[in-house]
């Protein structure tokens, strides 16, 4: 057999085992060929895979693979020498791709090991955030509920709904199973269990404030976890099988609104503090977690603070209240007070007309009565209802005075008076009686006092007249001394009044007047009665006559008039100094109508005398122009005179410097005449002053005589004072407009 | 001594008089400033005045009783010389004369001619009274003097 190319086995080849051989390589390709695949396959599909070159490389290292097992196929049987060399390439083939492949993974595989380190680590990371996760939205969710709590709690300002709704809010959010508030009671030494969650009236359960537990809650400001069997959580009774859940308390500051003046917040031990207690569910093997104890302390001083306005508003409402009771009251009171005054002002003004009308009849009938003939006793009679009715009328007098006085309703009567003429007039009415008394009277005038002032003459006479009057009515004998001074500034000082601030002026002074008498004397305790209405001191009671209304009276003018009154004495027996100060204007002649002068004449620029002043009358009556020739003589001037027109327009000339005119002459045109002389004097600088002498006093005349271009107006009877005045007058301002 | 006496006597029988005047009305305060205007450069002073307020007054009523007469009043005039009569009398304080001037002058006025001549009648009458007293007051002023004593016109004040 030399030809043939046919290699054979080395061996002889079983049947079976060939067989067997035969499957296995058959099912080895098959299996080789189709993981490839797979791995395309899946590959494909996943997305990442970032090693491709490897997988390229391991499928072509497992289709030599299963290429060299499916050649092996042939093998078994007698096969040419191509199938060899098929076999033999294949083989090489699938060495090389493995080696490289072998090779290649030794950079892979650490890397795909750490790949999945990685992916382990990410992993439990992912998980340990979900936890977190879990916790924070736990967190989040309190923190709402609280927020929610505390704008429960806070939109309300009534106390009890905000503890009501705490504690419903609180069980909710915790979802507690029992919520519970002890108060303490008034007397600060227990707690009082004042609201539940469940509970719908609590039982007045008491609790001493010295127990440990409590103790130990109240000076921490956290939540404290206490045992569920101390008293305070007692709240229930137990039943068997139940294991209580976990109970928490925390301290609520009750504020009190004199807290608000401390500036801090600080652990004050007088504080108050009331208790609230948390019950976990029993049975739920729940246990208070920290974030769940921060709401609770959190919701603790919201509590107090909504409380705390609770109380500030309440406290505001109450005295809000009260005000406006008392204004309702106070306006009550007001328009009854207005009410009565009315009442009383009509009751006076009927009263004031009513008494005063039979009063006079009876003064007026008695007095009359006394002049006709009586027996002694009728006499003697009608002298006393005489006196009586005067006395009555003064009294009324005095009392509708002294309630005008009070009103407010009285004025002075303001005037120009003599001061001096008012002191005599005083001492001239009392004189008679005082020397009936055998009292001497003397009356002291300061030497600086002045003639005349400005005041209220009526009434300051009453009042001197007053003072002057209980002198002499309480003075058995001695003397009774008046003293009339200006009073300085030095005086005020030494007087060391209180409540008496005197302003001097340029045109007002102070007059003061000092009233000494050596009578009875008043006791120092009296002395502040002394000006009260109707109040007398004892000893007067016995001797007096009069209601003892007089000093009141006197007060009241005196304040009226800006000044002061008041009486001292050393004692029963020993006399008594009356003083009063009163404001007075000073009299300005310039400036007072009431002057019996003119009120447009300066007394200080009167001249006496006009010596060479040459003047002109002109007068048709003979007696007339005698009269007012001998005047003018009188006054020095140098007197022509003309009895009718021509004889005056002859007459005048420039010398004359005042011209004195009668106008109402009949038959003379004296405006026509005046009117002339103007024109004719109009031409020189200085034309004489034309007056007119008229006993015409009408406004027809005074105005006719304005529009002549007359200078001036004089009425007749002209007395010397007059003329002398307008003289002055004429030379003084070169002007004058009427006088009368 | 017994002058003096009597010059006072005398002196003070002025004053009274004077006084009684003026309480009667017939003179009123003009006459005072009258007196004042009498001093020693004019001593005759109230003197001559009133013996002119006489002449004239004289006249003037004539001059009045002659116009009322007339058939047809001109009560123009009349009023005129009424005018006349009250200023001079006005002039020297003679009050009752110059009051009734003025109701003669209203009755003028109104042209009622009864009622002027019975005023008229008045005036005549009132010229008349002062008249009288004037020439009394002089005497006891002109014996006065002659006794030796002074015209005591300062008490006249009041």
């Amino acid at each position: 057999m030399e030809g043939c190319y046919c290699i054979e086995p080395q061996w002889p080849a079983d049947e079976l085992l060939m067989k067997y051989q035969y499957i296995s390589d058959f099912f080895i390709a098959l299996a080789y060929f189709s993981i490839p695949l797979e791995l395309i396959y899946f590959v494909k599909k996943s997305a990442v895979f970032p090693y491709r070159w490897v997988l390229v490389q391991f499928g072509a290292f497992i289709v030599l693979c299963g290429a060299t097992h499916l050649i092996n196929l042939w093998t078994f049987t007698m096969h040419s020498r191509t199938v060899a060399v098929v076999m033999t390439t294949a083989k090489v083939l699938t060495a090389v791709v493995s080696c490289a492949t072998a090779l290649m993974l030794v950079h892979i595989i650490p890397d795909l090991l750490s790949v999945k380190t990685r992916e382990l680590f990410l992993k439990n990371k992912a998980a340990e955030l979900d936890r977190e996760m879990g916790l924070i939205r736990t967190q989040e969710e309190t923190g709402r509920h609280v927020r929610m709590l505390t704008h429960e709690i806070r939109s309300t300002l009534d106390r009890h709904t905000i503890l009501k709704t705490t504690l419903v809010e609180l069980g909710r959010t915790l979802a507690l199973e029992e919520c519970a508030l002890w108060m303490p009671t008034r007397t600060g030494l227990e707690l009082q269990l004042s609201y539940t969650l469940h509970q719908q009236n609590p039982v007045g359960y008491t609790v001493p404030m010295n127990l440990p537990v409590i103790s130990q809650v109240f000076h921490s400001n956290h939540a404290v976890k206490i045992s569920p069997s101390c008293p305070v959580a007692r709240l229930r009774p137990l039943a068997g099988r139940y294991v209580p859940g976990e109970v928490v308390a925390v301290r609520v500051p009750l504020l009190h609104l004199s807290n608000f003046q401390i500036n801090d917040w600080p652990e004050l031990s007088t504080k108050r503090y009331a208790l609230m207690v948390l019950m976990l569910p029993s049975d739920s093997a729940r246990q208070w977690r920290v974030h769940e104890l921060e709401l609770v302390e959190v919701v603790a001083d919201q509590v107090a603070v909504a409380l705390s306005h609770a109380a500030i508003l309440e406290e505001s409402m109450r005295a809000r209240d009260l005000l406006m009771e008392q204004n309702v009251a106070l306006d009550l009171a007001r328009r009854e007070a207005e009410t009565a005054i009315r009442a009383r002002n009509d009751f006076l003004a009927v009263m004031n007309h009513e008494m005063r009308t039979p009063m006079h009849a009876i003064i007026a009938l008695s007095s009359l009565l006394q002049e006709t003939e009586l027996t002694p006793e009728q006499r003697l009679m009608v002298e006393t209802i005489l006196k009586s009715s005067n006395l009555l009328a003064t009294l009324i007098n005095d009392v509708l005075d002294l309630s005008r006085l009070e009103d407010g309703s009285l004025q002075l009567d303001i005037g120009t008076f003599n001061l001096h003429a008012v002191f005599k007039e005083v001492h001239n009415l009392i004189k008679p009686i005082a020397l009936v008394k055998k009292l001497s009277l003397t009356l002291h005038l300061g030497p600086d006092l002045p003639v005349f002032a400005v005041g209220d003459e009526k009434r300051l006479m009453q009042t001197i007249l007053n003072v002057v009057g209980n002198a002499v009515k309480f003075s058995k004998e001695g003397s009774i001394t008046i003293t009339a001074i200006v009073a300085k500034s030095e005086t005020f000082r030494e007087l060391r009044l209180p409540d008496f601030h005197p302003v001097p002026s340029d045109s007002q002074f102070y007059l003061r007047v000092q009233v000494k008498d050596t009578g009875s004397g008043i006791s120092p305790q009296d002395i502040p009665k002394l000006f009260t209405k109707f109040a007398q001191t004892t000893v007067a009671t016995r001797n007096s006559a009069g209601s003892g209304l007089g000093l009141a009276i006197c007060k009241r003018f005196v304040n009226l008039m800006e000044g002061h009154i008041w009486l001292e004495s050393e004692g029963l027996g020993k006399g008594c100094l009356a003083t009063f100060i009163v404001k007075l204007g000073i009299a300005d002649q310039s400036n007072d109508s009431k002057l019996p002068f003119t009120s447009k004449i300066h007394e200080n620029n009167v001249h006496l005398s006009f010596p060479g002043l040459k003047v002109l009358v002109m007068e048709e009556n003979g007696v007339s122009r005698s009269v007012t020739k001998g005047l003018l003589v009188h006054l020095g001037c140098e007197v022509t005179t003309a009895g009718s027109i021509e004889e005056f327009l002859r007459v005048v000339s420039q010398e004359h410097k005042v011209i004195f005119m009668d106008i109402c002459t009949s038959g003379v045109d004296g405006y026509e005449l005046a009117f002339r002389m103007r024109e004719k004097f109009m031409k020189c600088h200085e034309r004489p002053f034309m007056v007119v002498l008229t006993g015409n006093s009408d406004k027809v005349t005074k105005e006719s005589c304005l529009r002549a271009g007359m200078d001036g107006l004089v009425l007749k009877p002209v007395s010397i004072d007059k003329m002398r005045s307008v003289l002055s007058e004429l030379i003084e301002r070169r002007v004058l407009f009427e006088t009368c | 001594m017994q002058a003096s006496m009597e010059v006072g006597l005398m002196q003070r029988q002025w004053v009274e008089y004077t006084k009684s005047l003026f309480m009667e009305g017939f003179l009123d305060s003009q006459f005072i400033e009258l007196q004042k205007l009498q001093d020693e450069g004019n001593p005759d002073f109230i003197v001559e005045v009133v013996s002119l307020f006489f002449e004239d007054s004289e006249r003037l009523l004539n001059d009045l009783t002659r116009a009322l007469e007339e058939p047809d009043v001109d009560f123009q005039k009349v009023d005129g010389h009424v005018h006349q009569l009250k200023g001079s009398s006005s002039s020297i304080g003679a009050q009752r004369v110059k009051n009734v001037c003025i109701t003669l002058r209203s009755f003028c006025e109104e042209q009622n001619i009864e009622g002027c001549l019975r005023y008229l009648q008045q005036l005549k009458q009132e010229t008349c009274l002062v008249k009288n007293k004037f020439e009394n007051l002089f005497r006891m002023e002109q014996q006065i003097v002659a006794a030796g004593g002074s015209i005591p016109t300062k008490e006249l004040l009041f």
